[in-house]
């Protein structure tokens, strides 16, 4: 591909491109993102192409590998161009019936979603209720292009905003577009991202650096990873007019380890944006240079804070440093740095594109714009979701999560990450953005979203984001180190029927201490222990009586099989692991509590016409029946 | 690891101090663990005093001091597989492999980690054996799945 040198010739390169695609022809999108190849969507891939080379049809039919589109749950999954038609969960063995409908221009009934409350089957994938509520303006893009191919990008537009800012507009009037938009940065504090940008811009030392935060270390979500997977382009266009408008000629991104897929997929784009002349020297000929490196991290979720990160992007160890000065003033070996969250940078070109105000007709009065949320948890519709700010809490976890499992009750959604917190039924009205998240005691964070049922035990779910924020900490503080270590302490005692009166309001004093902590790991560490303690201290209080209400802390509830149900079907007793099931033919079965090991393998095995494990709060179960009572007679056959 | 391959790796990293975490990532991502040797060869290399070069593989967790089994598993703790189930998950691994969390077992086998998150988190809760992602598991799967290594 010879290089691009100008606006005209990006136009005709934009013109080629689209003219050598025919727009009714079919393409199969597959999602290759990594939930999708977690449920054996390479094998569909195979499947497809072996079936269509067999019919000898490479020319009338693409396949095409996409990024997340967001339905995970439902994966594998593909959409069939140019009808839309979305097909769930499709396995290898269909791929012959797929080409055929292709062929045929029929549809598959069985691969539809079929709407739960209606029985109707959905056909085109954005009458999907799960998508229709959403606002899909980044991540919509997935499932339209593969990430490999610049091409497919250029298509729906891509670095066309790239063009207009280098070749159109003065770097001041870039900065002057993002403030005026609205734009907060999405990686957790919400910081008017024009503003920083401005900051950069100023300061005095004229070598500046721009930096994309891919650490998603928040354990739960996973919109960075979809992003950089799926439209690799779109984070990139979004940083080199970052970098433009700040002055910047060196870029990083620094990508956590465990997404391999998402790093191979940023490295190509950025060579092959070379090779086209997005990046380099004197892009699109408008005498800028930049040039862009990806480094990994290596396992420490304190290094997506900013001031570590740098430290890390220097080869040393990743411990935070008190600001100011900031990264603005002094970042990378000690330069003006502006640091960006993946999905911030992703929003730059729709910016570019649009323009500010029709970017920020979308949101409320302080947040523009959509957000990216990982609902994940107790949901039924788990994945990635777009939505405008200021859209319901309620209407995430119902309207397009579909609600709870089973039959199971709503217990809270927590957001923020590890030092976020937890919202409870009687908040489920609340408009979601930074300023209400912030208001509810929780925060807007990166965008996890964890959706919790009855059976999560909050006392736990506190202990749990303790024990991970303690295991995290870079131990550079004492009231960091020392405070969530004390808090976890006492949170431990409590789930494991050591709680004592006093814990809880020892607890709330604790969470003054770790306040002085240097960065917003230390400081928000109390946000979980204060958050479930506002909302659900009945649970503590029982733990502390001694039932874990939920079920959840092996100490505090009990497995106990109703005498008047079992039909010594001896199910249970041949599941047990321990050993702690007494009984036998005809006989009712006791579990032995003493030697039980609270595995659950017995509630599983028990058949549900029975149901007679059951389990109970606290140690206390009702005494075995005496040993001569428990022959079940049956009648005669 | 023979220094030769060592050297090629330092060299591909241009050789900088400010590289030394990329340089150690890879070497790990062929080599599994990180033997005194070789990060004897990147502190001569790169210039760093191994005093530095050992805080850095204690600071980040996925750095291993110790030989690794022939096959790496890792079981998700992140906050959507707890709330799923993992440390069920987690216990019945234990219990199937005889080995706790950073541990490997005598016959070289398997090596056990958790991991917070690995971004499938709609399918938890997950597990990734050698890099192969096992999702939407139950404790009573387990079995099936670890047969298949060998
Ligand atoms: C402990 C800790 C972890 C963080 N992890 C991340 C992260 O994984 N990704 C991210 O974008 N920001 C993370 N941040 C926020 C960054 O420090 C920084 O505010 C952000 O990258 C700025 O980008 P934005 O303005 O686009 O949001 C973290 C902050 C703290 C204190
Ligand atoms: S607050 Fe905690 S994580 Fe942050 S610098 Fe201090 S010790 Fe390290
Ligand atoms: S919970 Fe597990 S150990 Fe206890 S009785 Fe049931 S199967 Fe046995
Ligand atoms: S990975 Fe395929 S839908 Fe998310
Ligand atoms: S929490 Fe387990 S994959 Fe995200």
């Amino acid at each position: 591909m010879p290089k691009i040198n100008s606006s005209a010739e990006f136009a005709a390169l934009r013109k080629e491109v689209l003219s050598s695609r025919d727009p009714n022809r079919p393409c199969i999108a597959v999602c290759t993102g990594s939930g999708c190849l977690a449920l054996g969507a390479a094998n569909l891939v195979t499947a497809l192409k072996d079936e269509i080379q067999a019919q000898g049809l490479e020319s009338r039919i693409e396949v095409r590998e996409t990024g997340c589109p967001g339905f995970c749950e439902r994966g594998p999954l593909i959409v069939v161009y140019p009808d839309e038609t979305c097909y769930l969960k499709v396995q290898p063995a269909d791929a012959k019936e797929v080409i055929a409908s292709v062929l045929e221009k029929t549809v598959i009934d069985r691969l539809l979603y079929v709407d739960p409350v209606t029985g109707e089957r959905v056909v085109h994938e954005m009458d999907i209720p799960f998508y229709q509520n959403q606002l899909r303006l980044l991540i919509g893009n997935n499932i339209k292009l593969d990430p490999t191919s610049i091409e497919d990008y250029l298509a729906i537009g891509g670095y066309a905003a790239l063009e207009k800012a280098l070749c159109q507009m003065k770097p001041e009037q870039v900065v002057g577009l993002v403030k005026e938009s609205g734009l907060r940065g999405r990686g957790g504090g919400g910081f008017p991202s024009g503003n920083k940008w401005e900051f950069t811009r100023n300061a005095p030392d004229p070598v500046k650096y721009v930096v994309v935060n891919a650490d998603e270390g928040d354990p739960g979500a996973f919109m960075d990873r979809a992003l950089l997977e799926g439209s690799p382009h779109a984070v990139l266009e979004g940083l080199i007019i970052g970098a433009y408008a700040i002055g910047a000629h060196e870029g990083f991104l620094y990508v956590r380890q465990e997404y391999p897929l998402a790093v191979e997929n940023i490295t190509l784009a950025i060579k092959t944006a070379e090779e086209y002349g997005f990046l380099g020297k004197n892009i699109l000929g408008s005498g800028f240079d930049f040039i862009v490196e990806v480094a990994q991290g290596a396992g420490a979720f304190v290094c997506g804070e900013e001031t570590a990160l740098i430290r890390s992007l220097e080869g040393k160890a990743g411990e935070p440093k008190p600001r100011p000065p900031f990264p603005a003033v002094r970042g990378l070996w000690d330069k003006p740095t502006n640091i960006n969250n993946v999905e911030t940078w992703a929003n730059i070109p729709l910016i570019i594109n649009k323009g500010p105000a029709a970017f920020a007709s979308v949101g409320t009065a302080g947040s523009k714009g959509t957000k990216i949320f990982s609902l994940v948890g107790k949901v039924k519709n788990t994945g990635l979701v777009e939505v405008p700010m200021g859209i319901t809490l309620r209407d995430i976890v119902y309207k397009i999560g579909g609600g709870i499992p089973g039959d199971k009750r709503f217990k809270a959604v927590q957001t923020g990450g590890p030092a976020g917190g937890c919202m409870p039924e009687s908040l489920l009205d609340m408009e979601v953005d930074f300023d209400q998240l912030t208001k509810a005691g929780s925060m807007m964070g990166s965008g996890g979203m964890i959706v919790l049922d009855e059976e999560t035990c909050m006392v736990d779910f506190a202990r749990f984001f303790l024990a991970f924020l303690a295991d995290e900490s870079c131990g550079k503080c004492v009231p960091c180190r020392e405070g969530i270590q004390q808090m976890l302490t006492i949170l431990t005692d409590i789930t494991q029927g050591k709680g004592k009166k006093g814990d809880l309001d020892l607890l709330l004093q604790l969470t003054e201490v770790s306040g002085a902590s240097l960065c917003a790991l230390g400081k928000g560490a109390p946000n979980p222990v204060m958050s479930t303690l506002k909302h659900f201290r009945d649970e503590y209080e029982a733990h502390i009586e001694g039932k874990c209400p939920a079920f959840t802390c092996k100490e505090l509830f009990s497995f106990y099989i109703e005498p008047e149900k079992c039909q010594a079907c001896t199910n249970c007793g041949r599941k047990c692991p321990a050993g702690a099931i007494e009984g036998g033919k005809n006989l009712i079965h006791v579990v032995d509590q003493a030697k039980c090991t609270k595995c659950g393998a017995c509630l599983e095995a028990c058949p549900p016409r029975f149901g007679a494990v059951t389990r109970i709060p606290g140690k206390a179960v009702p005494a075995p029946l005496p040993e001569d009572a428990r022959t079940i007679v049956r009648g005669n056959k | 690891m023979d220094i030769g391959r060592i050297d090629q790796i330092i060299d591909k990293h241009g050789c900088k101090a400010s590289s030394l975490i990329q340089i150690l990532i890879n070497i790990q991502s062929e080599n599994h663990w990180l033997p005194k040797e070789v990060l004897e060869r990147v502190s001569e290399r790169l210039a760093v005093p191994m005093n530095q070069i050992q805080h850095i593989t204690t600071f980040y967790k996925s750095f291993s001091l110790v030989p690794k089994g022939r096959h790496e598993v890792h079981v998700c703790m992140g906050t959507a597989c707890h709330v799923r189930g993992a440390q069920r998950v987690l216990d019945t691994v234990e219990e199937l492999t005889g080995i706790k969390p950073g541990e490997t077992d005598v016959d070289l086998k398997f090596s056990l980690e958790t991991v917070n998150c690995i971004g499938c988190c709609a399918l938890g809760p997950v597990m990734v054996v050698d890099g192969e992602y096992h999702g939407n598991l139950a404790a009573g799967q387990l079995e099936d799945v670890l047969k298949n290594y060998e």
